[in-house]
């Protein structure tokens, strides 16, 4: 078995195990954790505060926006492109068709590829330059940040260079890296993929509940 | 390890249930949250963060209840343990620089409630014992007469006597069977009791019967400021024990934050039953007696004023709307300042804050934003507060920083402005 076979292949189902089951491990963990019955008399729907609350924070508050301008475009930008990288760049539909699911997802022209890219590059560093440079950022970040910041810019960085397809190392070399982030995942902050719909949706219900403003 | 540290991580695992989790789990570290806070843009200091404000309760969490935690633990890779020293150094970010008026959570991507949470580790520091001296202080009042400024129902009942000489109106003490009893906030008794005198004008004027209870007359909760679970049902069921033996159909909370959502939200909670009665705030009942014509708005106010949200009326309280149509029939050059409603700044002395005389000198940098908006009102004359404590806190934030700004009640303004002509007669 050669290294590329072994890293898609074994190595792959099993940092995907990782991935699903601890992803829902921490999810159902979360949640098993339980919350008292609140029983004052409510004033308007939880449930519809969850939703509300979910969706709100997806767009920022004007009166914070030219303070959080920088955070907001480069958090945005490179979430984004990251998702229409992964879902819509060439290799990775073949990919996903071979090994995943038999779907058919539109094919991103390579100058889109590459846009996307210098999109999700710079929204990445620019992130982490904040992070490292300001006072705040500084203050409150842990190796966490670091490794889940690093470990996904090897990603896509070993996944450009492995784009022409010219050697099958480089190509495995970017599969050895997404199989190390699989299994990463569950364990970090990058978890906030999922988390983020508890928390959004917890405070949005307790708001609800209370006929508060959102 | 201590004693102490061992009491509050316990009280820290306790309170964190699936909501905490969620959002110790969600917390990206994006550092967003500094933006909306007043402690920190008015010092530019980082520990004012909010999200670093939680981080002991967060490690205890990370340590001991989250999913993995025994595999990181397993692997060396769980945080240390919470000391003693960790907690005390936190202390003053716990209760000196968070007003828990979750301006926060609005700029949070990921919508925590970090005001919420740091009511729950708040109770974590009161087990333990690590409290400032200021909320301890106010704590043993409020053993002692129910009141954290220590009131009497004697101070009270001469406040009635002058407030119904100054109406000539009676107010009934102890009246069994009336359709709302009041309470109040020792701020309102002590420094302006002329919100008995509005009640009591705006009462009549509507045709209800209301009282005031001679032993739960004290709406200040201190066991929600200080984060003391036990301390804030004993003050609950004290006015819930009241109005059930006076068999009134309403309480009314007044125009005090906390207050509300400690005996509305918090109440039927701590007690682990509904109420035989409903809560109903103050700016609530007025508006809804207004919007029947029970209340009508006469000659109003020529000064130019604005209004200030008190954050757990407003933010977390939800009455957007009530103060402003109050004010708008009340107030003929009714002005909003800037970032008004759900964005404004709290006035620096909630959560506590403004009963810790440790946090003074931080209260009056957090009340720079509050001058940075009403700086922002050309000609203003005055401004409305609906909320005791806040008044206060304007009222020495003003001075701090010398201006010349009237500050008043919402109550009392509205019925200073109250059509007195007699009824027409069909």
């Amino acid at each position: 078995m050669s290294f590329v076979e072994f890293v898609e292949g074994p190595l792959f189902i099993l940092a995907s195990a990782i991935f699903v089951l601890g992803a829902l491990w921490r999810v159902i963990g979360i949640i098993r954790i339980g919350r008292k019955k609140d029983i004052s008399p409510p004033k308007g729907s939880a449930v519809m505060g969850f939703v509300v609350g979910n969706l709100r924070h997806f767009f920022p508050r004007g009166i914070f926006a030219r303070r959080t301008a920088l955070h907001i475009i480069a958090g945005y930008g490179f979430h984004l492109a990251l998702l229409v990288l992964v879902l819509f760049a060439a290799p990775h539909i073949a990919f996903i068709q071979d090994r995943l699911i038999n779907v058919n997802l539109p094919e991103m022209p390579r100058w889109g590829f590459i846009v996307a890219a210098e999109i999700a590059f710079a929204g990445l560093i620019m992130l982490w330059v904040r992070r490292i440079s300001d006072p705040v950022m500084r203050l409150i970040s842990d190796w966490d940040d670091h490794i889940g910041t690093w470990l996904t810019f090897l990603v896509m960085l070993s996944g450009c260079f492995a784009l022409q397809e010219s050697q099958s190392f480089l190509r495995g070399l970017h599969m050895l890296l997404v199989d190390v982030w699989l299994i990463y995942f569950p364990f970090s902050r990058l978890m906030h993929a999922f988390t983020f719909f508890l928390s959004r949706g917890n405070t949005g219900a307790t708001y609800g509940r209370k006929g508060m403003n959102l | 390890m201590s004693a102490n540290s061992d009491i509050a991580v316990a009280k820290f695992l306790e309170h964190t249930d699936a909501e905490a989790a969620s959002f110790f789990e969600a917390c990206v570290h994006c550092g967003e949250c500094a933006e909306a806070c007043q402690f920190y843009l008015s010092t530019g200091d980082p520990k004012y963060t909010p999200t670093y404000k939680l981080r002991p309760m967060e490690r205890a969490y990370k340590r001991d209840k989250a999913p993995f935690s025994s595999l990181k633990k397993m692997l060396g890779l769980a945080p240390s343990p919470v000391t003693e020293e960790e907690l005390r150094e936190w202390e003053p970010l716990v209760y000196d620089s968070c007003n828990m008026c979750a301006r926060c959570t609005l700029v949070c991507p990921m919508g925590i409630d970090i005001a919420g949470t740091i009511r729950k580790m708040r109770e974590g520091y009161a087990a333990a014992g690590i409290v400032p001296e200021g909320l301890q202080r106010a704590a043993e009042f409020v053993k002692k007469t129910s009141s954290p400024m220590g009131i009497t129902i004697k101070a009270l009942t001469a406040q009635i006597k002058h407030q119904e000489e100054a109406t000539g109106i009676k107010i009934e003490v102890d009246k069994q069977g009336a359709d709302y009893m009041a309470i109040f906030s020792s701020m309102e008794i002590m420094g302006y009791p002329e919100v008995l005198g509005a009640y009591a004008k705006l009462f009549k004027k509507a045709g209800l019967t209301w009282t005031i209870s001679s032993v739960a007359y004290e709406a200040t909760n201190t066991g929600v400021q200080i984060g003391s679970g036990p301390l804030a049902k004993e003050i609950v069921t004290r006015v819930v024990d009241a109005a059930e033996a006076l068999e009134v159909k309403h309480v009314i909370s007044p125009e005090c934050g906390h207050a509300y959502g400690a005996i509305r939200w918090a109440g039927p909670n701590m007690m682990g039953r509904q109420f035989k009665f409903e809560v109903v705030h103050i700016i609530e009942l007025l508006d809804q007696l207004r919007r029947e014509g029970r209340i009508p708005a006469g000659g109003k106010d020529t000064r130019r004023m604005t209004l200030h949200d008190p954050c757990q009326i407003i933010r977390r309280g939800g009455l957007l709307k009530e103060p402003r149509r109050l004010l708008d029939e009340s107030c003929s050059d009714f002005v909003e300042m800037k970032g008004a409603g759900i964005t404004n700044y709290c006035c620096g002395g909630g959560g506590g804050v403004s009963a810790n005389p440790r946090a003074e000198e931080l209260k009056t940098a957090a009340f720079s934003r509050k001058v940075e908006q009403l700086n922002g009102v050309k000609d203003l004359e005055a401004v409305v507060v609906p909320c005791g404590n806040c008044r206060a806190v304007f009222e020495d934030g003003l001075d701090a920083y010398d201006m010349d700004l009237e500050v008043i009640g919402l109550s009392e303004l509205v019925a200073e402005t109250l059509d007195e002509s007699p009824e027409k007669q069909g």
